[in-house]
């Protein structure tokens, strides 16, 4: 009689590094307090409307059209974002230029300014009689007090997240395959667009995640350069804050609950999106 | 046969370190010609330079008879294998192969059914015919070498230039490689320079050797012509072992210790030279008859040949290599008779 060995299944691999069981149950435990506690309160705030309830809220034209300006011009924000921060990273790692240690710090500001002064700098720039906002004026751009300021303020606060997320992988990029689709004849564009970009793709995804959802969830900066008309320049964020000072605590949760479940669904599409571009390329 | 390749005073320097003296060389239309030198010599650059993907100081590059010096590398139509093989991981097997085909303007492009049937060809001349759909991550050292290969063949380079390319594998895959290589060569044809610093390697391989030292070349020929009548110590040190004994050049002939050797001397040299000697050209004699004296260190076999060393007292111990078959203790007193040498001017 053959006997067949049938590897058990575990979750622990065998590894030099030991301790799974208390790491994995610390990080457990941690998520669970700081992240899904809160959360599942949320929910659980929202789900007193009832569906019915959190659908009605979110059918009123105020509450849809913040949700709208909250998102779309995140998206757009985020798009924009990952274009001038591969353009940035790319700089920064493949050409050596006086200033460019301080440059490179300088794209990390964003992250540590605190919102409101960066809202509040960028409104008076951007304001009708501020130094860019008069220039733009001119040719007919209103940029504060209109979506184009909250495109601005998010465009800001997310280019940290596109940029430090693709400059690693830019900087180990192999300067021999570049070589090697030279040789065979293919013309700079040709190795720029069909051998260098395509396996950036990943991290220039993970960089437009990160900016969108920084976009999606930012207040501070945009509250001050939005003018936060409603049905034209407020955000989502700023209706639950206006909620919650009317004690509507269910309408604010409702709001909340709704943006969880877009912004959710939104980051778990990007994440498909970044394992069907991992499997396609093949490797990593 | 004609030339197909000609490198002229080629000089190159890198933040003033000079990496190539005036070096000229040609390169025959349809041979495997080995570069060969150690490292720091300049035959990387060389290559590069070559390709297009360095450009030199000084001195010119001609395909055939046309000046290509200013030439980018796109449209110089050569073929590179790096030593790390440089494929394109996110593209399949038959996606590399196919690159350089599909990287052509419109006009010259040939239709997509042409370029599959030409990937299939390549594939079966390296011989991975089932794996046209695989990445190269899934691939073996060897196997991606023969991919890069079949990579840079495929564009029908006008030459085909190697930079280490079996470098990067382990021993006997290395071995399986020049083999395979030579014969894909021979059916081929192709104009081939390949760089390399393993003598074996390039002895085995080419037709003619190019001997680099130090950004100067210092001999081409056969790998017979270099092994039998290197024109510098340089060159004899570099392709295998040998000991330096203390000699004297008198009238024509080379005399060690006092008895002559069957060593020509060059003529019109006379006085103290250098003896430069093989291990296989080394003989065991009766200590009246020999040149050399002294007691065996140490001695192991390999392959059917004894290497024995000989420790000189004061002198840097010889090692002789031995087929007869008798074993050699260590502390045996031996006499050494040479029976060949070079001796430079």
């Amino acid at each position: 009689m053959v006997e067949t060995l049938r590897p058990r299944r575990r979750f622990r691999q065998p590894s030099v590094i030991p301790g799974f069981g208390l790491t994995f149950g610390y990080a457990l435990t941690c998520l669970g307090l700081v992240v899904l506690l809160p959360l599942a309160a949320l929910v659980a705030r929202a789900s007193g409307l009832g569906l019915s309830g959190i659908l009605e809220v979110a059918s009123d034209p105020r509450v849809a059209s913040a949700l709208k300006v909250s998102f779309g011009v995140s998206l757009v924000a985020a798009l924009v974002a990952s274009v001038f921060g591969f353009l940035v990273a790319w700089v920064l790692t493949r050409y050596r230029f006086p200033g460019r240690r301080l440059v490179d710090a300088v794209v990390d500001l964003p992250f540590a300014l605190p919102t409101a002064v960066a809202g509040i700098a960028l409104a008076s720039l951007y304001a009708p009689n501020g130094l860019v906002g008069e220039q733009l004026e001119k040719i007919g751009i209103k940029a504060a007090y209109t979506p184009v300021g909250i495109f601005i303020a998010m465009v800001f606060i997310g280019l940290p997240f596109a940029v430090r997320t693709v400059q690693p992988l830019i900087a180990e990029i192999d300067k021999e395959i570049e070589e090697a689709s030279a040789t065979l004849g293919a013309t700079r564009w040709r190795t720029l667009t069909r051998v260098v970009l395509p396996p950036l793709i990943p991290a220039v995804l993970t960089g437009f995640a990160l900016a969108f959802a920084r976009g999606v969830g930012e207040y501070g900066s945009i509250i001050f350069i939005a003018g936060n008309l409603p049905y034209v320049s407020e955000i989502a964020p700023l209706l639950i804050v206006i909620k919650l000072s009317e004690f509507d605590y269910g309408g604010a949760a409702a709001i909340a609950t709704i943006m969880l479940a877009i912004s959710f669904l939104t980051l778990l599409l990007i994440n498909l999106i970044q394992a069907w571009s991992r499997r396609r390329f093949g490797y990593v | 046969m004609p030339t197909a390749i000609r490198v002229e005073g080629l000089s190159k320097t890198f933040d003033t370190a000079a990496v190539l003296h005036d070096l000229s060389l040609d390169v025959r239309a349809g041979e495997l010609i080995g570069l060969l030198g150690p490292s720091g010599s300049g035959k990387t650059t060389l290559l590069r330079i070559i390709a297009g993907l360095d450009f030199p100081d000084r001195g010119r590059i001609l395909f055939g008879g046309d000046d290509a010096t200013g030439l980018p590398v796109q449209k110089r139509a050569v073929g590179f294998v790096f030593q790390h093989y440089a494929l394109f991981k996110h593209m399949t097997v038959a996606d590399n192969i196919a690159y350089g085909l599909n990287a052509r303007a419109r006009s010259e492009r040939p239709p997509q059914a042409e370029i599959r049937r030409r990937v299939g060809n390549l594939l079966d001349l390296i011989r991975l015919s089932g794996f046209a759909d695989r990445y190269p991550s899934q691939l073996s050292g060897g196997q991606r070498q023969r991919i890069a290969l079949a990579r840079a063949l495929a564009v029908e380079p006008r030459v085909l230039l190697l930079d280490e390319p079996f470098g990067a594998l382990d021993a006997q895959v290395r071995k399986d490689l020049r083999r395979w290589l030579r014969e894909i060569h021979d059916r081929t044809g192709q104009t081939t320079i390949f760089v390399t610093h393993d003598q074996d390697e390039a002895l085995e391989l080419s037709d003619r050797v190019a001997v680099l030292d130090k950004g100067r070349l210092e001999q081409v020929g056969t790998p017979d012509e270099v092994q039998d009548t290197p024109v510098s110590a340089t060159v004899l040190r570099f392709l295998g072992d040998s000991i330096e004994v203390e000699a004297i050049a008198e009238g024509g002939r080379v005399l060690v210790a006092g008895h002559p050797t069957p060593v020509a001397a060059p003529s019109g040299l006379i006085g103290p030279v250098t003896l430069h000697v093989r291990p296989w050209q080394l003989q065991f004699v009766e200590p009246a008859q020999a040149h050399l004296s002294g007691t065996v260190r140490s001695s192991y076999r390999s392959q059917g040949r004894q290497r024995i060393e000989v420790d000189r007292g004061a002198e840097k111990p010889l090692v002789v290599e031995d087929t007869d078959g008798e074993r050699y203790e260590a502390g045996r007193p031996v006499g050494l008779r040479i029976n060949g040498g070079y001796v430079f001017a």
